[in-house]
């Protein structure tokens, strides 16, 4: 949103960067989208090492599958950040206690998928409305709060599944509800063309191209500066290449898999709140300064309140996606899954003291710090190794952030 | 011919795309108190930084010449080697540790590994003699008042054998009294032969301590002013000189605003402090506020001004509220937090603008429209063109000095940053504006700018309540002042009647009157 309008300065520079050489240009695209670019870089560095394993149909699957909940949990960990570098610790031993519940439900209980969804959605919006009120109401720092949570819950979940079988893990979790969370939208067996897949991403892509240039013909009617007609084109043939090719992938893999649709539709919403709404605006301004927002009249209780409400409702749906992908509840499901969230939204570049950042920043980081998962395990890297690298690509993602910051002023 | 202690010759400094200094020449004698002014943005602080090594060897063009030889300062570190100490405007003390502590923080005293406590504090008592603390060195700064704090600044500057003194904005955050005390610990400090540069807008306080005043401009030296002679250098002399015109009026006329009926009203208004709740904050006050009004009040740093204002704007401060509020002579129940507040057309600017009043980190646009973002969104949906348009609007209105609205509030000047907070509330379209402290901390041109709004929202039939410390600012703004000291408001004066003098004798007399109960 921070681009619909052109500035004067962004004139200026904008005027001298036509004289400017090509390779002036890509320098300073760069500097303005780092994430994205070193995203490209490491996929083009898993695909030689992987031989070309990374560009295969199910790695693609694979990819947004093993994802999901990254996605889902880092937006509302993103919200929780922007008001002032809160996170919640809890999230992850959360989606083992409701994975546990909801495995009673269904296995042992027999509670249909429907009433099952609903009845986890209510836990989620039991645990967040107490852990709101007490964050929000009570003053009492997140992280301790959310800490509580975290050694709770753990415990709670595995003690629920050892307590109701042999094996603490309780399957099968029922095909009905796997299919809303993990299912495929008319699916075909891999190899073969998914047509409905194929088409929706070009009608994705069109949908794209169509609101790129209507707004950009709606600013020029309205006598704002737009960019070059040129870069434009080049945006809309990128971006559409993209979509084309994941989908493309994915229609070749079976067809779109529900998870998919969770996280765009997801994402996409939260995008629109916090670059569009009030209360999106009212989460930067408590992040920046919560006395000026208080003096403002922001009720700044309430924001910390849905920050807290809202991560854990997408917790739990993160929850149901993540049992239907493992079709059981067990005592390991949902294990760091707060630090995933945390990195991707670090790595992504969102601000760790709040205040800035953007649910498509969050998205670059996850995918980035999820194609690094998936190429090592592509290569079979140990797994210990594994967790080296990602603290390193953390470390490296942070430090480059800073220094180019710091370049630029 | 006294000794020249410091000449800076010919400074030039640049910063990617702007000469903040050029060519400046810069002469302190020893033994002489050496006032810099200048509007914001002159250039007194990058020069002080060149001075003191922020901007190292190097990163400058010409000389700095101190005692005799060329300086090539690299660091802070070997600018106070030779004697040259910056006090700077932020007070930068560590509340949670000692005086003693403080002073000698990066300089502790002792073995390389372990700290001579002793020493320390046997130190620290006596600098902090010399600058007339009578407290223990062992007492936690958080524990003194803020011009005391100024005082250990300054002690601890003279811990580290200062023979140049720099004080930045010393007396920015003193009351008049502090501030006094200051100015003469200066005086007197130069009587035991110490050097100092004294950077202020206050321009009486120039008046009174320098004698000589260097005047910056747009990053040029301008011109230096001798104050030794008889008679002391007028402000409009100074201000000539850093505005390049005769400011003939420091405060604009208001002319041909009516004034209507009262449209705020408080009675017997008692707020309790929020943690120590048996004290009050502002103990039985009663005013009232006419449409087209400026009500300015006054009172020394503590006197429940802040707090007053703060609490009648949507009980943002304190605890057990008492009293009435009337609003068009209706009595109104107020809720609970500023959204009530503005609901009602009260608007409150705050005083400490980076502290909560402006979101630093977000644009000149975000911050406009904060106040009143319903109106430029539909159904909490915000209208991007709308929300533009608007700062715009007022960044025309308040000639808000930024390359956009999409610049950042904390990379804007502070003048500048004031306008953006006052465009903030503006926007949110009160009847009822308190303003506390609208300048400070900025200069004189920006000042005047403010007063020119200040007069029309009076024109426009809005109420301005004035909250200053200065007092020929409250005394050239309002129609109407409230004296207020220790919580109470000690009296009401038109300004017809009001001097300097009888102002200051009527809060003496409280005081007098405190102290006999």
């Amino acid at each position: 949103m921070s681009d619909i309008k052109r500035t004067s300065t962004d004139r200026a520079n904008e005027s001298v960067s036509r004289t400017k050489n090509i390779g002036a240009i890509l320098l300073e695209s760069f500097k303005k989208d780092t994430m994205l670019y070193i995203l490209v870089i490491v996929y083009i560095f898993f695909l030689i090492l992987t031989k070309g394993g990374i560009f295969r149909s199910s790695s693609f699957t694979e990819l947004v599958n093993q994802n999901t909940y990254v996605y889902i949990i880092g937006t509302g960990m993103l919200m929780c950040m922007l008001t002032g570098g809160n996170i919640d610790l809890s999230c992850g031993s959360f989606v083992c206690l409701l994975g546990a519940l909801g495995g009673i439900f269904m296995v042992l209980k027999g509670v249909s998928a429907g009433v099952s969804i609903l009845l986890m959605l209510a836990i989620g919006i039991a645990y967040g409305t107490l852990l709101g009120w007490l964050i929000a109401y009570v003053h009492i720092p997140p992280w301790i709060a959310t800490l509580a949570g975290y050694l709770a819950f753990r415990g709670l979940g595995t003690s629920i599944l050892q307590n109701n079988s042999a094996t603490s893990s309780l399957s099968p979790i029922p095909v009905e509800f796997r299919d809303v969370f993990y299912g495929r939208i008319f699916p075909t067996k891999e190899g073969e063309m998914n047509w409905p897949c194929f088409i929706a991403g070009i009608v994705a892509a069109a949908v794209i191209v169509t609101v790129i240039l209507v707004n950009r013909k709606n600013r020029v009617k309205k006598g704002y500066e737009v960019e070059s007609i040129g870069k434009t084109y080049v945006k809309c043939g990128i971006g559409c290449a993209v979509i084309l090719l994941l989908m493309t992938k994915l229609a070749l893999g079976g067809g779109i898999p529900t998870s998919l649709l969770w996280v765009v539709g997801i994402v996409l919403t939260y995008n629109f709140i916090t670059s569009r709404t009030t209360i999106g605006r009212h989460f930067y301004v408590v992040g920046g300064n919560i006395e000026a927002a208080r003096l403002s009249g922001v009720n700044t209780r309430r924001i910390m309140f849905i920050a807290y409400l809202n991560m854990a409702v997408l917790t739990s749906i993160a929850t149901m996606t993540v049992i239907s992908r493992s079709q059981s509840a067990n005592s390991f499901i949902g294990n760091n899954f707060e630090m995933d969230a945390i990195s991707a939204c670090v790595v992504g570049g969102v601000s760790a003291s709040g205040g800035s950042g953007t649910v498509l920043d969050m998205v670059i980081g996850a995918t980035l710090i999820g194609i690094i998962n998936l190429g090592m395990s592509l290569i079979s890297l140990d797994a210990n190794y594994q967790s080296v690298v990602k603290g390193f690509v953390l470390l490296a993602a942070v430090v480059f952030d800073i220094l180019s910051h710091k370049r630029k002023k | 011919m006294p000794k020249i202690l410091l000449e800076m010759k010919n400074i030039t400094k640049e910063f990617p795309g702007v000469k903040a200094l050029k060519n400046v020449n810069f002469q302190v004698e020893e033994g002489e108190i050496h006032a810099l002014v200048g509007e914001n943005g002159a250039g007194k602080s990058t020069l002080m930084k060149v001075l003191s090594g922020i901007h190292p060897y190097g990163s400058y063009e010409g000389d700095v010449i101190y005692d005799g030889q060329v300086c090539k300062f690299t660091q802070i570190k070997d600018s106070e080697k030779k004697g040259i100490v910056i006090i700077h405007q932020e007070l930068a003390l560590i509340p949670e540790m000692t005086i003693g502590e403080n002073m000698y923080l990066g300089n502790e005293q002792g073995h390389k590994f372990a700290i001579n406590w002793n020493k320390t504090y046997f130190e620290a008592d006596k600098y902090l003699k010399m600058v007339g603390l009578e407290e223990s060195s062992k007492v936690q700064v958080k524990n003194i008042g803020t011009g005391k704090q100024q005082l250990v600044e300054i002690a601890k500057a003279l811990a580290k054998n200062a023979r140049l003194l720099i004080l930045d904005e010393p007396t920015s955050s003193l009351n008049e009294e502090d501030s006094r005390a200051l100015l003469d610990l200066m005086l007197n400090f130069k009587k035991q032969g110490m050097t100092m540069i004294i950077i202020t807008h206050k321009l009486n306080e120039v008046a009174y301590v320098a004698d000589k005043i260097t005047v910056l401009r747009d990053g040029a030296t301008i011109e230096t002013i001798d104050n030794r002679g008889a008679e002391r250098v007028s402000e409009a002399r100074i201000i000539k000189g850093m505005v390049g015109r005769e400011l003939t009026n420091r405060f604009p006329k208001r002319e041909g605003v009516k004034i209507g009926d009262v449209e705020m009203e408080i009675k017997n208004w008692t707020v309790h402090h929020p943690q120590y709740v048996e004290r009050k904050v502002v103990d039985d006050v009663s005013m009232y506020v006419r449409k087209g009004e400026v009500v300015g009040i006054y009172g020394l740093m503590g006197a429940g001004r802040t707090e007053l204002a703060m609490s009648i704007f949507g009980h943002s401060y304190g605890t057990n509220f008492s009293g009435e509020l009337y609003l068009n002579g209706k009595p109104i129940k107020m809720g609970k937090n500023a959204s009530d507040a503005i609901k009602q057309k009260i608007a409150y600017v705050t005083e400490d603008r980076k502290g909560n009043g402006l979101v630093l980190s977000q644009s000149v646009k975000v911050n406009t429209s904060l106040a009143n973002l319903q109106a430029i969104s539909n159904k909490s949906v915000i209208d991007a063109d709308k929300e533009y348009a608007v700062a715009e609007e007022y960044r025309d209105k308040l000639l808000i000095k930024t390359p956009s609205v999409e610049q950042l509030v904390g990379n804007l000047s502070g003048g500048n940053q004031q306008k953006v907070l006052l465009a903030k509330w503006m926007f949110a379209e009160p009847d009822i504006l308190m303003l506390d402290e609208p300048t400070r901390g900025i200069d004189v041109g920006a000042k005047y700018e403010i007063y020119c709004i200040i007069n029309e929202l009076a024109a426009a039939g809005k109420c301005v309540i004035l909250i200053s410390s200065e007092l020929p600012e409250v005394l050239g703004m309002s129609d109407r002042i409230y004296i207020m000291n220790e919580a109470k408001i000690i009296k009401e004066m038109k300004t017809e009647d009001a001097t300097q003098e009888n102002i200051m004798e009527a809060i003496l007399a409280s005081e007098r009157k405190h102290d006999n109960e």
